[in-house]
């Protein structure tokens, strides 16, 4: 049973849709207990990095810690992988769950000297795919996945796969049995549902 | 690098397609849920259904319609069409669209915007901008006017105005309509474009005015559009959103190919 994580951040529908299409039983929560208890843990979100707070205000992320520490897959989507690190420049009162190091920050207004477009939102191309990634086994190197975002998160030793706007960025995280994903792999057509299809079968 | 969208745009009528783009063996009407697929299986980017019902009754079947289109499909569905508060977005949001586009009903009451956007975030709101060149001013294309009510109405309101004020609002991304060029298969306003495209920060999505590939690569380069809306092209000789793409290729617009 896969937890799925909701915090009132966007619309869960379609990351649920995507795991029930590819067989996996889901059950939607706000219990830190579940959490506990999970043996996959799934945290959707799109939106505003201040929803988030509500993870704390709901004791999920002392949950979330200690499943992790016991080996429990967990993905991150969009926001959900921005909470993995320390914390996000759009909503500095707000921590992360400090997983991995740095900040998430906001695209840079000109790039190259010229003006960048943001939010950036489309489908753009998965590079330097890390060989030993669960998260991204079998998908290529140039694979297309479609992203809605503002804020992003460093390049770091943990990145899987990076992806270029103003910049490379992290577009997929992943140490062990902790993963994220900047992009909606739910909205990515098969690129999207091969990667969600591993996590499944982890 | 970040691709030029090409998103299918089904017209639909009490849960029918009744325009747009139609396969070469659709004759007429079709499933909105079956074609949204299709279009998904050739190549489009997203799939934007617009909803012209005008019967209560006909926005019950296109809750429906909606929610047997999502259920399988994973690439971005946005829905439009009268959509005149944030309990009817709810509603749409709930039977699986991931964006919804507003165009009379943000006129109307501006609020809307940042009310859908509060619940359902940015991202999620499309403003749909039917635009109409001020023909007699002297600069038709600053000066470019907002219709309303299916371009029936004008509304005083200037078209990069209103792109901005949207923006500002918490729009997440503008559709850009020129009457002018509408299905006059001639290409895209590009000059317009390219100005609302300038004037804001958000990803604006070109429509109205194809008829070949290469007014698709005129209103990426010189209209400076993030993405452009596919309706009746595909009656005029490009079979799918695929062969629209390998053919932007070759033009050097970067595209999601394959797909």
């Amino acid at each position: 049973m896969i937890q799925v994580i909701d915090y009132k951040a966007g619309n869960l529908t379609s990351v649920l849709k995507a795991l029930h299409y590819l067989g996996a039983e889901t059950h939607v929560t706000q219990s830190p207990e579940d959490v506990r208890n999970a043996t996959k843990i799934v945290l959707p979100g799109v939106g505003h990095f201040q929803a988030t707070q509500l993870l704390h205000d709901l004791q999920l992320t002392e949950a979330t810690r200690e499943a992790l520490a016991n080996g429990v897959p967990f993905l991150g989507i969009c926001v959900g992988l921005q909470w993995l690190y320390e914390g996000s420049t759009e909503a500095q009162s707000t921590d992360g769950l400090c997983h991995f190091a740095s900040r998430c920050e906001r695209f840079p207004a000109t790039y190259n000297n010229a003006e960048l477009k943001s939010p950036h939102v489309g489908w753009n191309s998965l590079e330097d795919i890390r060989k030993d990634s669960r998260l991204l086994n079998g998908v290529a190197n140039g694979s297309f996945v479609y992203y809605t975002h503002s804020w992003r998160a460093p390049i770091s030793r943990d990145t899987a796969a990076s992806t270029s706007y103003g910049g490379a960025f992290t577009a997929a995280v992943e140490r062990d049995n902790v993963m994220g994903v900047q992009f909606h792999p739910e909205k990515s057509g098969e690129t999207g549902l091969t990667i969600l299809k591993n996590f499944v079968e982890l | 690098m970040l691709t030029k969208r090409i998103i299918a745009c089904l017209d639909v009528r009490d849960g029918r397609v009744v325009k747009g783009i139609q396969f070469v063996d659709i004759i007429d009407a079709g499933d909105p849920a079956e074609l949204a697929h299709r279009h998904a299986a050739a190549g489009a980017d997203e799939i934007v259904l617009l909803d012209i019902t005008a019967t209560h009754e006909g926005r019950g079947t296109l809750l429906d319609t909606v929610k047997r289109t999502a259920a399988t499909l994973f690439i971005p569905f946005t829905v439009g069409g009268g959509i005149r508060s944030a309990e009817d977005a709810a509603a749409v949001f709930d039977a699986g669209a991931d964006k919804v586009s507003i165009n009379s009903s943000a006129i109307g009451r501006p609020e809307l915007i940042g009310e859908i956007g509060a619940s359902f975030g940015a991202q999620a709101v499309i403003v749909a901008i039917d635009a109409r060149r001020a023909k007699n001013s002297s600069d038709p294309v600053a000066n470019a006017e907002v219709y309303v009510a299916g371009g029936r109405k004008p509304t005083g309101r200037k078209v990069v105005e209103w792109a901005c004020e949207a923006e500002q609002r918490g729009a997440g991304e503008i559709l850009l309509t020129s009457m002018d060029t509408d299905g006059m298969r001639n290409g895209f306003d590009c000059e317009l474009t390219a100005r609302v495209s300038q004037a804001v920060q958000i990803p604006v999505i070109a429509s109205g005015g194809a008829g070949s590939a290469a007014h698709f690569a005129d209103v990426f380069g010189r209209g400076k559009a993030d993405a452009a809306l596919a309706a009746s092209i595909f009656h005029f000789g490009v079979t799918d959103s695929r062969a629209l793409k390998s053919e932007l290729q070759h033009a050097g617009v970067s595209v999601r190919l394959p797909c």
